[in-house]
């Protein structure tokens, strides 16, 4: 306690320190103009591409998805080859939650929630046993083939390979009926994100965000300050999965079908390349990567339908081969380039 | 009273290989005492199972009296055992001010608070500032650690440590690798370390022992060779024949 005493003196007579101290910690928490332009941007989707919120619900579902990965990715460092085992399971239980017990769009979503958090508790311990990325990627892939199989044996629950019968929503609210044109569905889908990526900031930004960082970035370092590294993770994991739940959930719910799909390891493999696509670790990677991924999918397959693949996977390719800090400085270096080339 | 750290007949083996053979310690309170012994003495060894990193195949480790031998890495440090590392441990993404700013939140139990805005308690902000201002990185506080000056990395490290108000510290070669200019800086700072925190210097460097220590322990081949007064040790003809004599100042 002998700092306290200390420091004061300290930071009267260099008041400015004090304040660069709490103008850096509170850096991160800090809004920005560009999240705030991000969010009006996504608000105005709704009002100026009516004809299109079927698409715009699916990237919205896929961009919350990918958020849920990079809290884990991003924020504890804790990689993962089988997300879609969350995603699956929310999605199948808001799917059987309207089948026996309620259409009430809400209820389904909350359950779906807590069904792929306790998921994520009960399996995140296995993450912390030999905590290296090979295992860790091999235990989640390992979580999600099993979950995939025991949903394709439990035909007389899930419907198995033909899908789950009979998923009816009823109108959001009570009021807002599910329509044809998805425009109910993308406020939903559009709103519950929102809401969820304003409690995940929250999170991320919080002390316990930070420690998170701190395990990241050296969990030596951090389990000889005596910081608790396998609980930490285990919370953001279980947090992870129950958004992940969520986000299929709204899959369920917005096109009223679950089927073995969604627990397909495609599921898992995508939404990795949309994290990476858009960039981890600053919270809006998911959801850029999530726009990015769909639009080049209907561009690339529009030029050539067949290999629509084959330029998806270039195109990952470079970014990870130039590096997203390299491409994020791009503009600059060129812009440095071109001025010097004035120049001579 | 019981000493602020003690070990009694430790032991660690690597298969046939004895790494630390029966070595029995004593921390006095508020000590200034040296760890020191030529290459593959088992200095890192040792410091290894004080903290944790490794079990021990045998002996204790009391920590004010306390057994923490079976204790893990994390429930050592949150006992007050702190330590820094010979090679810079600390978080390249986050800025000085957050570092420390964790470290004295973890102390304080906030760590799990997920729902508080980082920066908003005025307590921690205050022991930040006081502990950057302390280990002279006021210049460089808001820069992303990575990019800092290797000498005011190795600041950061020990500042670190002693964020969590640890009652025993282990200073891994704390000197290592700091290039000349920046060196004085160190020295002042570690002069100037609280006297209420018992430290263990674990040190190759002779000159820094002999400004720094009060006691000596030297460790030959996992075994404690010799202990006393940095007088008696510096004239004990076996340490000058064994150790200083072999090794001139390296």
């Amino acid at each position: 306690m002998s700092d306290t005493t200390l420091s004061h003196p300290a930071t009267a007579a260099r008041p400015d320190a004090g304040q660069r101290a709490s103008r850096d910690l509170l850096r991160r928490g800090r809004l920005k103009p560009a999240e705030i332009v991000f969010w009006l941007a996504t608000a105005a989707s709704f009002f100026l591409l009516p004809d299109r919120h079927l698409l715009l619900s699916e990237i919205v579902i896929l961009g919350l998805f990918a958020l849920s990965l990079d809290l884990i990715i991003g924020y504890a460092g804790v990689v993962s080859l089988g997300h879609g085992a969350f995603f699956g399971l929310g999605a199948y239980v808001a799917g059987l939650v309207s089948v026996h017990l309620t259409g009430e769009p809400l209820t389904g979503l909350i359950l779906a929630a807590l069904a792929a958090g306790i998921l994520g508790l009960a399996t995140g311990p296995l993450l912390l046993l030999r905590a290296s990325d090979l295992t860790r990627l091999m235990v989640t892939l390992g979580v999600a083939m099993l979950l995939l199989e025991a949903a394709n044996r439990a035909a007389w629950l899930t419907g198995g390979a033909d899908g789950l019968q009979g998923v009816t929503i009823n109108p959001l609210l009570g009021r807002f009926e599910f329509d044809l044109f998805g425009t109910t569905a993308y406020a939903y889908c559009l709103i519950v994100t929102f809401a969820l990526f304003l409690l995940a900031r929250r999170v991320v930004t919080s002390p316990y965000g930070l420690s998170l960082l701190a395990i990241r970035d050296n969990a030596l370092r951090a389990r000889s300050m005596g910081i608790p590294v396998g609980p930490r993770i285990l919370g953001i994991y279980a947090f992870s999965a129950l958004i992940a739940g969520v986000a299929g959930a709204l899959l369920t719910q917005t096109t009223m079908f679950v089927s073995l799909d969604v627990l397909a390891f495609h599921r898992s493999a995508d939404v990795l390349l949309v994290l990476v696509l858009g960039g981890v670790g600053y919270l809006y990677g998911g959801l850029i990567g999530a726009i990015a991924f769909k639009l080049l999918q209907d561009w690339f397959s529009a030029i050539t339908p067949q290999y629509w693949m084959f330029w998806m996977g270039l195109v990952l390719m470079v970014i990870v081969l130039i590096g997203r800090d390299n491409l994020n400085a791009l503009p600059r270096t060129l812009m440095r380039r071109l001025r010097r080339e004035d120049r001579a | 009273m019981s000493a602020a750290l003690q070990t009694i007949a430790l032991e660690k083996r690597f298969g046939g290989l004895i790494a630390t053979d029966k070595v029995s310690l004593t921390l006095e309170h508020g000590a200034r005492h040296a760890l020191i012994g030529p290459n593959g003495a088992g200095k890192t060894t040792f410091v290894n199972l004080l903290t944790g990193v490794l079990p021990a195949n045998g002996g204790q480790i009391l920590l004010d009296g306390n057994d923490i031998t079976r204790k893990s890495q994390i429930q050592r440090a949150r006992l007050g055992l702190g330590r820094t590392f010979q090679i810079n441990q600390l978080f390249g993404a986050m800025t000085p001010v957050e570092s420390i700013g964790l470290a004295v939140s973890e102390r304080m139990g906030g760590g799990r608070d997920f729902w508080r805005r980082v920066g908003t308690r005025t307590d921690i902000l205050d022991e930040i500032t006081g502990l950057i201002e302390r280990f002279r990185l006021t210049e460089v506080m808001d820069h992303p650690t990575r990019l800092l000056p290797y000498g005011k990395q190795r600041l950061l490290e020990i500042a670190l440590a002693l964020a969590s108000n640890p009652r025993v510290l282990l200073l891994d070669e704390p000197a290592a690798g700091v290039p000349e200019a920046e060196r004085g800086e160190l020295l002042e700072t570690l002069a100037q370390l609280p006297r209420d925190v018992s430290i263990l210097l674990i040190e190759h460097d002779m000159d820094l022992v002999f400004a720094f220590a009060e006691r000596i322990t030297v460790l030959v081949n996992g075994a404690l060779f010799a202990d006393g007064t940095v007088s008696e040790i510096m004239s004990d003809p076996r340490v000058q024949a064994v150790y200083l004599g072999s090794d001139a100042h390296a």
